[in-house]
């Protein structure tokens, strides 16, 4: 029997190791190797290096493209985990049509991502678009959106926020699994709502937060859509999100080394950043029986 | 004491409400410019009833490129995808969850490793071998990868099967493997019809994945017909740049899809969100 196990075990696992080495390790190892040459697409490539890297150290559009995800995180990030935790706060109180609210909330997440980026240039479009039409019938001053240098990022994080459904499913989920008895506990000893949020509630849902906090980061250091799409990176890069650099260089460009670099830069940002996350995580998020395992 | 408690209810129902209106309007604003005329759209103040609805806008939007196709490329590849998601995972996730073998833990820790890399880091490598093999402009860089247990991301769904395999008795599998089962057998006849729901998550999920992914058939797919309905509307977008009707007409169009399988499947949509979030 152990034999066999031993024999079933690896042949059923050989797609996924297979898929591991073919789609994951094998391309990450080639990508630092490109990233060490100077390759066009259709020429041969040439061993140079860490030379793009330190030509990346000297690319304004890199730095550029850096602090503009930078701020797009630090924008949406944020902003989606406070509304998502707020509207799940208010369906956890036990609303009546809990499902149809749910559906309400969770509908935007549902949109293609494509299809989103299209209705969202119609609604910044500063002329007839939906926001302006409402700035304009309250009597409100219009603005350029995504048009406008300044306000293209944070345009496009309250664009992000809408898609606020899967965060906030996965924070009610989180909700009703708060043991009741700790709620109790509080009354009991005469608190009110606002000691029962910030004993209880808060700290049961740190892990949830820290979940949803990790995979928003990650994600959002990827966005990629609404900069090919919708704004092209502009206006004067105001939306030059990295990845979007990164493909420009490489498929655009055919700079493939450079690109490479710029691949394997990011690799090691998401790889800092996730681990200070964990690290710093230990201070705040609140793990039961903790010890236990 | 009950009168507070009434006010709170009102309060929660007006917030409820407050916070549903910016969530539902883009939605009004979608299908009432997919139903209005170029004129009705451009009138000020701004007009919210279309007078008439124009439904030729969806007509004409989705001949003036052939979206039906795109339809069919796309659903081609997902259920291709998704095909291949859940054999080649689940039959992963079995060897991880019901067999003993030496070296599992350290091979799947390995493979979960992969879970939180960027995509970007194996874009580049991956065209160039694609193109290497002379495989781009196919349906194979999109449809591949799903058969190596959905490979990069898709590892995902091995970890959640696993999760869901770990629950069912392990009893089951020995009483058949008591009367001469292969392990083959006991995944098939045992495991398998026991772990429905969980098999449903990961066929919307990959599915919706697919249907949705827009980066993938940018990089590969070139010829026109075999586009999908994402880069169709990209490129239909940039065509019909201020042709609003007929873009909300066909953005309206590949939402529906997505939308009318949300209402089918609600509850195994919001159970599989919420095992992604708690497993973690």
């Amino acid at each position: 029997m152990r034999r066999l196990e031993t024999r079933w075990g690896w042949l059923m696992a050989l797609p996924a190791i297979l898929g591991f080495a073919i789609f994951t390790v094998g391309p990450m190892l080639a990508s630092f190797a490109f990233s060490l040459t100077d390759w066009q697409i259709g020429g041969s490539p040439s061993f140079t290096g860490l030379d793009n890297y330190a030509e990346l150290a000297g690319d304004e559009l890199f730095w550029k493209s850096l602090s503009v995800t930078t701020y797009y995180t630090l924008g949406a990030v944020p902003l989606t985990l406070i509304v998502s935790f707020a509207v799940a706060m208010l369906l956890n109180q036990r609303a009546r049509g809990l499902a149809i609210w749910r559906t309400i909330f969770y509908l935007p997440t549902l949109v293609p991502a494509i299809a989103n980026v299209v209705l969202w240039i119609w609604i910044f479009n500063p002329d007839f678009g939906l926001l302006n039409s409402l700035l304009r019938e309250a009597g409100l001053p219009t603005s350029q959106w995504v048009h406008s240098e300044r306000l293209a990022v944070p345009s496009l994080i309250v664009m992000s926020t809408w898609g606020f459904g899967n965060t906030m499913v996965i924070f009610l989920a989180g909700l009703q699994g708060v043991p009741r008895h700790l709620y109790e506990a509080v009354s009991i000893d005469g608190g009110g709502p606002w000691r029962r949020f910030w004993h209880v509630t808060l700290p049961m849902m740190t892990p949830t937060i820290f979940y949803n906090l990790v995979v928003g980061v990650v994600g959002t250091f990827q966005v990629f859509n609404q900069a090919y799409v919708m704004t092209e990176g502009g206006p004067n890069h105001a939306t030059l999100f990295y990845v979007y650099y990164l493909f420009r260089k490489a498929f655009t460009e055919s700079e493939m080394g450079y690109a490479s670099a710029l691949a394997w830069v990011l690799f090691m940002i998401i790889m800092v950043v996730t681990f200070l996350l964990f690290r710093n995580a230990r201070r705040w998020v609140y793990y039961e029986m903790a010890g236990a395992r | 004491m009950r009168g507070r408690r009434r006010s709170g209810r009102v309060l929660l129902y007006v917030a409820l409400t407050l916070g549903a209106i910016p969530t539902l309007l883009p939605f009004a604003w979608l299908v009432r410019s997919a139903l209005m005329s170029d004129e009705q759209m451009f009138a000020a103040p701004p007009e919210w009833i279309p007078r008439p609805f124009l439904w030729s806008n969806f007509g004409e939007a989705l001949t003036a490129q052939p979206f039906g196709l795109y339809l069919v490329n796309t659903v081609v590849i997902a259920v291709v995808c998704v095909l291949g998601t859940v054999l080649t995972c689940t039959v992963a996730a079995f060897a991880f969850a019901r067999l003993r073998w030496r070296g599992r833990n350290v091979v799947f820790a390995l493979l979960l490793s992969g879970v939180m890399l960027p995509y970007a880091v194996t874009i580049i490598p991956t065209f160039v071998m694609w193109q290497e093999l002379g495989a781009l402009d196919t349906f194979l860089p999109l449809t591949v990868p799903a058969w190596f247990a959905g490979a990069g991301g898709g590892v995902f769904n091995v970890f959640l099967l696993r999760q869901f395999f770990l629950t069912i008795p392990y009893e089951l599998d020995e009483a058949a493997y008591i009367d001469g089962a292969s392990p083959w057998r006991v995944y098939w006849t045992i495991v398998l019809p026991l772990s429905r729901p969980a098999i449903v998550v990961v066929t919307i999920f990959t599915f919706i994945g697919t249907w949705n992914d827009f980066l993938g058939p940018l990089l590969y797919l070139q010829d026109e017909d075999k586009y999908t309905l994402s880069l169709g509307l990209a490129s239909f977008q940039s065509v019909f740049i201020t042709q609003w009707g007929y873009l909300m007409a066909a953005s309206a169009a590949v939402i529906a899809p997505i939308v009318a399988l949300f209402f089918f499947l609600q509850r195994y949509f919001i159970e599989g969100v919420t095992l992604t979030g708690i497993k973690n």
